[in-house]
């Protein structure tokens, strides 16, 4: 019941709860980010980050360093937390927790074949895949040749095998292909992750809702924008959009027929919570809108942590961690060519 | 004739009810010994036999509840805020050591609230008295054995819900304290209000319980 869970919530999700809130203290603040800014070179981020807690993940790699093992070692800390939480939960939390990596599993699924289909070796592959959406025999999706195989001799045994029943045709897989396969598989993800929230009640399912709500409209700005211009029709656009959040369905209707940046704009002005985020860019610039989407999904993140016996806290340390790794990535990349006067076009500060 | 109209009268409760109001009317000064259960019988009359089964219920058996759930509820609710606190204050304990001595202090504030159920669980048992059976269905005996059992009842489940708020409000200060040390003595107050709500109960509840009088032999 909606305002009691603070009684029985602590039995199983108490401890848990309290680690991750722990974890949260961990995250980078906007002073670190200035310091880390301020750095001439990868061995001096790795200095300042020897005090914050990728300390003991880093302090064994040899000089020289690169940007991918410094990312490399960041995403080997979320997973190990990912993976300490997920062996102690009870259900049904678990079944949270394993819902957050699919949408790393779809991208790691994605990633094989495109690079499968550009002729690359398959360990390479699996060498830059997400740890968080690991399973076995992933490597075996090189083998297939058009989606029936996809499903038959891989996925069906993963967890994504349900997400499939909309994408099974016997087409080969080629460029476009692949991305609406991944669109599709991803809307048919948040809608299930959508309903299991709804089915949990209570603040997890009010919290969870604003978040994935926010999550799937991005994506509908997204598809419209990189399909504008290309042969996807609009009725395959609009079949990609997901059942629910502030746009479902009049906005879809209208950003179905949108045909460049200003319409789109046009449309996600009625809406207020984007409304604030297309004012912020002036007309004709999409580059920026990337940036105030992950600024704006960043605030309500951290929105997420003012409630207390939830567990959509344990989805926004994950978000707030891959944002952080994003943003490491962005400076030691600048620190690495040295162009720091671009370090600030894409460095979300969180706290 | 009035024995054999007092046996066909207990067979139905509605009979009783009636064929009671004509019996008063013909007995007049008859039987003055049975004055004092008929006249209380006479005023259960109206009531319905569910009021009537009440009153039969011993006094002692009011008194014994009240007494457990006195101790019980209360040691209950002591139990659920402990460990609604205990499971955030561990967790929270891990990335930040330095909270767990003062936040003992919310486990305490939550054992303080069992403390008041044994107390007054104690109290209330010294206030049972033996009465002889003549007058054990007395006016004042059930007043007595009610009174207990009022006292039990405001006690434990003042301190059930007492014990929930200190747990819950302990287990926020927790957290608020490892991410943010100035936060714990601010939090520390909402907790002694809410500490304080036990305190009315076990006030509330002797008061009441000194109205626990018997009938004197």
């Amino acid at each position: 019941m909606y305002g009691f869970e603070a009684l029985t919530f602590n039995i199983h999700g108490g401890y848990l709860e309290a680690i991750v809130r722990g974890h949260r203290a961990g995250l980078l603040t906007t002073a670190d980010y200035n310091n880390l800014c301020q750095c001439e070179n990868l061995d001096d981020i790795k200095m300042h980050l020897s005090a914050t807690k990728y300390g003991s993940y880093l302090q064994n790699e040899p000089s020289p360093l690169h940007t991918t093992t410094i990312v490399e070692k960041c995403t080997l800390k979320l997973v190990d937390d990912y993976k300490h939480m997920l062996c102690q939960a009870t259900e049904p939390m678990s079944t949270f927790l394993e819902y957050i990596r699919y949408g790393h599993m779809i991208d790691n699924v994605v990633l094989i074949v495109t690079g499968t289909l550009h002729e690359r070796d398959v360990q390479e592959l699996i060498e830059k895949c997400h740890p968080l959406g690991m399973f076995d025999s992933i490597a075996t999706l090189a083998v297939a040749q058009n989606m029936r195989e996809l499903y038959r001799l891989v996925l069906v045994d993963t967890p994504l095998a349900p997400y499939f029943s909309e994408c099974l045709t016997s087409e080969d897989l080629d460029d476009m292909n692949i991305e609406i396969m991944r669109n599709t598989l991803y809307k048919a993800y948040l809608e299930d992750f959508y309903k299991f929230c709804q089915k949990l009640g209570g603040a997890t399912a009010e919290i969870m809702s604003d978040l994935l709500a926010f999550e799937a409209d991005r994506r509908a700005v997204n598809i419209t924008i990189n399909s504008i211009g290309t042969e996807l029709t609009r009725e395959d656009r609009k079949k990609l959009y997901s059942n629910f959040g502030f746009l479902y369905p009049y906005g879809h209707e209208e950003l179905a027929i949108c045909e460049d940046i200003d319409q789109v704009r046009g449309v996600m002005e009625k809406y207020p919570p984007y409304q604030a985020i297309f004012s912020k860019m002036s007309y004709g610039e999409s580059q920026m809108l990337d940036k105030a989407f992950y600024e704006e999904e960043v605030r309500r993140l951290c929105l997420a942590f003012e409630q207390q016996f939830h567990y959509a806290v344990f989805f926004a340390y994950m978000r707030l961690r891959e944002q952080e790794i994003r943003n490491l990535m962005w400076i030691s990349e600048c620190v690495a060519q040295n162009q720091k006067s671009r370090i600030h076009d894409s460095v979300v500060y969180m706290f | 004739l009035s024995c054999i109209r007092g046996r066909v009268v207990f067979n139905s409760p509605i009979v009783f009810r009636s064929q009671a109001l004509n019996n008063l009317s013909s007995y007049g000064e008859r039987d003055k010994g049975n004055r004092s259960e008929r006249e209380r019988m006479s005023g259960m009359v109206d009531a319905s036999s569910w009021g009537a089964a009440l009153v039969r219920i011993s006094p002692y058996t009011f008194s014994a509840i009240g007494i457990a759930i006195s101790i019980g509820v209360s040691v209950l609710g002591a139990a659920w805020g402990i460990y609604i606190t205990g499971s955030s204050l561990i967790g929270a304990a891990i990335e930040a050591p330095r909270i767990t001595s003062k936040n003992l202090i919310s486990v305490i504030f939550c054992e303080a609230v069992a403390i008041y159920g044994v107390i007054v669980a104690i109290i209330l048992q010294t206030k049972l008295e033996s009465v002889p059976s003549s007058k054990m269905y007395d006016a004042e005996s059930l007043r007595a054995g009610y009174a207990i059992f009022a006292s039990g009842i405001i006690v434990g489940f003042a301190n059930l819900v007492c014990g929930l708020c200190v747990g819950i409000i302990g287990s926020s200060c927790a957290l608020s304290d490892a991410q943010n040390s100035t936060l714990f003595v601010k939090i520390l107050v909402i907790e002694i209000f809410g500490s304080a709500l036990g305190l009315f109960g076990v006030i509330v509840g002797i008061i009441m319980s000194a109205q626990a009088t018997w009938p004197t032999k």
